[in-house]
């Protein structure tokens, strides 16, 4: 601490040579691949062949036709077999293991980034101990985690309280699928994406119930029901304004939406400012990250519905907490900064690049708003996506269906449009977040004096109270 | 339907969800039923999958496994005689007098539909891209006095669970 105050550097930790030689190696290789790809392609040797690494799309529909060509001339290997499905088989395998790899490592590496980038925003130095600059604490944190014995606590309901670290972790996996990395590189590119994205993502808070029921503890319930009522309001706003994506672009496909905003050379989030910010703020609550965790806050409710969860099962919890807020960033750099596609540089840069330059900086943001911003409480929170997000996001949809109507009748350029459009919604988001501050919002010498909502009896909402039930505080 | 995949894909997907709504009553465990009911309704989602309907599939997990069950969970929670215990029931001739009717009832459509009327001939001239895009045409033009009624009944709804359960501000 003393040295950093003083200016001066502390003192460098050893790095050792071979690792150094090492990564020296690899960038030097990374460098002369992208130039030699550079020089290929501005000779016009390549394009749309299988080593085109810029699509690696291109590579498995090769490697499909090779296998399969039942529509061209020349038969493939499987057309002597008569098994059709295996090049589907193959191609499936060969994307999931994609998806799974690179989610897996990037979990891995994430917890060192987050734990580091907070260390950083709170004047700490953060995990530096094992490996050079503490890079394998994860890789310690795991062993660490997989060593440990799961405690299951006495009247837990056995299949319950097994299910959920499994469960959650497959609508965090599936929701990979759509996201589209290059120009034929989605694995699922379905044509209700978005739609999609949301149904799987709502599977989470079932998961989510189950954890905290089955865990026979007030904390893991209150946790619980604290997510499930966060989630359900959430996800109103959060739908609406994935909707007024839908509704410009004028497809749910998203490699469809990144071709929109690729051929109108403009990101959405520079057309729909309050979209994105409620898309933004509602998927940190999704997420049950800072500003809103109160799902999980600590200095409330100690670990929220994973209070009961150790070892390794803990672990898989907060590998999809990490998991899913990649995803929030992947989703927001597909949807509103542009995808894969960046202002014609990925004629030049493999998309999948691009695509992760951007999720890196939307992450970027997420880890520091969490490094940043305090706790809302419970009802405050409840408070602002009922009375503020929800009015506000059906008001800046019904601008942007008005848009979308103009923009498929009326005959300019596209610059002159979405120009004017950019102006009006930025305006009307200004406008609007100010004016809903100025007269609805939070004032507390306003507020008229309220009782409690939550009883000490888990699930005693006031509602139960009133029906008639014997006093739910002292029961458990 | 020639397929072995899609074969296998129905057999498998058509027993879950008959046997997870098997055991949605025979489960004594309220909270154990309704995580069945989500499993059956996943299943049948899995069958529009397997009958490129993509539209309702999304719309059926979006719907009956993400949304009905949180429902269920807060009425179990909430009613205070509920418990855990899933053992007595009032209904029980009446419920199995209307599920049996029920059933007869699509059994009769089953065995009295024409299936071959939309056999491979007819479907293969159609195109199965985008489902959406047809749903959509459908609910907004032929449809659109059905979709305006519903919407209107679904907000009514919505305000009248509001003022039910809403209390008087404290003076």
């Amino acid at each position: 601490m003393s040295a950093l105050r003083m200016g001066r550097r502390l003192p460098r930790r050893t790095v050792p040579r071979a690792l150094m030689a090492l990564g020296a190696l690899v960038a030097i290789g990374f460098v002369a691949v992208n130039v030699a790809i550079g020089y290929v392609v501005i000779d016009g040797r390549l394009d749309g062949q299988w080593y085109d690494v810029r699509d690696l799309g291109i590579g498995v529909q090769e490697l499909r036709e090779w296998l399969d060509d039942r529509n061209a001339q020349q038969p493939g290997i499987l057309d002597f077999l008569g098994q059709h499905w295996i090049s589907y088989a193959v191609t499936a395998l060969l994307g999931a293991t994609g998806i799974l790899s690179i989610v897996g490592g990037a979990l891995l590496i994430l917890i060192w980034v987050e734990r580091r980038l907070i260390g950083r925003m709170q004047i700490r130095r953060g995990p530096n101990r094992v490996g050079p600059y503490g890079l394998l604490q994860p890789i310690a944190d795991a062993v660490k985690l997989i060593q440990k014995e799961v405690l299951m606590p006495r009247g837990a309901d056995k299949v319950l309280f097994f299910l959920p670290p499994a469960l959650i972790f497959i609508p965090m996996i599936v929701a990979w699928g759509p996201i589209p990395w290059g120009a034929q590189m989605a694995y699922l590119d379905v044509h209700v994406g978005i739609l999609f994205l949301i149904a799987v993502s709502s599977l989470t808070t079932l998961a989510i119930f189950m954890a905290g029921w089955s865990s026979n503890n007030h904390y893991a319930l209150l946790g619980a029901m604290r997510t499930i009522a966060m989630m359900i309001s959430y996800e109103i706003p959060l739908s609406i304004a994935l909707l007024s994506v839908v509704l410009l672009s004028g497809s749910m496909q998203l490699s469809t939406i990144v071709e929109w905003q690729s051929t109108h050379n403009v990101w959405l989030a520079a057309l729909l400012p309050l979209a994105m910010f409620t898309y933004f703020f509602s998927s940190t609550a999704e997420l049950n990250r800072t500003p809103n965790d109160i799902a999980e806050a600590e200095s409330e409710i100690v670990a929220g519905f994973h209070t009961e969860y150790s070892g390794m099962k803990f672990g898989l919890f907060y590998a999809v907490e990490l998991g899913n807020a990649l995803f929030v960033a992947a989703l927001t750099a597909t949807l509103f900064l542009g995808g894969w596609s960046l202002f014609g540089l990925e004629e030049w840069i493999p998309g999948y690049l691009i695509l992760g330059a951007k999720i890196s900086a939307a992450y970027f943001l997420l880890v520091w708003l969490r490094g940043t911003l305090p706790r809302f409480r419970l009802d405050q929170l409840m408070k602002f996506a009922w009375q503020f997000l929800i009015p506000l996001s059906l008001l800046n949809l019904l601008i942007v269906a008005v848009e979308a109507s103009v923009f498929a009748r009326w005959e300019v350029k596209g610059i002159v449009s979405l120009g004017l459009f950019a102006i009006v919604n930025w305006a009307a988001a200004i406008i609007l977040v100010r004016e809903w501050a100025r007269r609805m919002g939070y004032r507390p010498e306003r507020e008229a004096v309220r009782q409690p909502i939550l009883t000490q009896g888990v699930g005693g909402l006031q509602a139960a109270r009133r029906l008639g039930a014997p006093e739910m505080g002292t029961q458990v | 339907m020639d397929s072995a995949g899609i074969i296998v894909a129905f057999w498998l997907l058509s027993a879950i969800a008959v046997g997870s709504a098997v055991g949605v009553f025979l489960a004594r465990n309220l909270i154990h039923a309704v995580v069945l009911l989500v499993l059956s309704f996943v299943a049948t989602a899995g069958l529009f999958v397997t009958l490129s309907a993509d539209f309702i599939a999304a719309a059926q997990v979006l719907i009956y496994a993400g949304a009905i069950p949180v429902l269920m969970v807060f009425a179990v929670m909430l009613t205070p005689l509920a418990g855990r215990d899933n053992g007595n029931s009032l209904y029980v001739v009446p419920g199995v007098l209307l599920g049996g009717a029920f059933a007869v009832i699509v059994a009769i459509v089953a065995i009295d539909a024409e299936w071959g009327a939309a056999g491979a001939a007819t479907l293969a001239g159609q195109s199965f891209e985008t489902t959406a895009d047809a749903i959509g045409d459908a609910l907004l033009g032929r449809y659109v006095l059905a979709f305006e009624v519903a919407s209107v009944l679904l907000l009514a709804a919505l305000i009248g669970a509001i003022v039910l359960v809403r209390e008087d501000e404290p003076a």
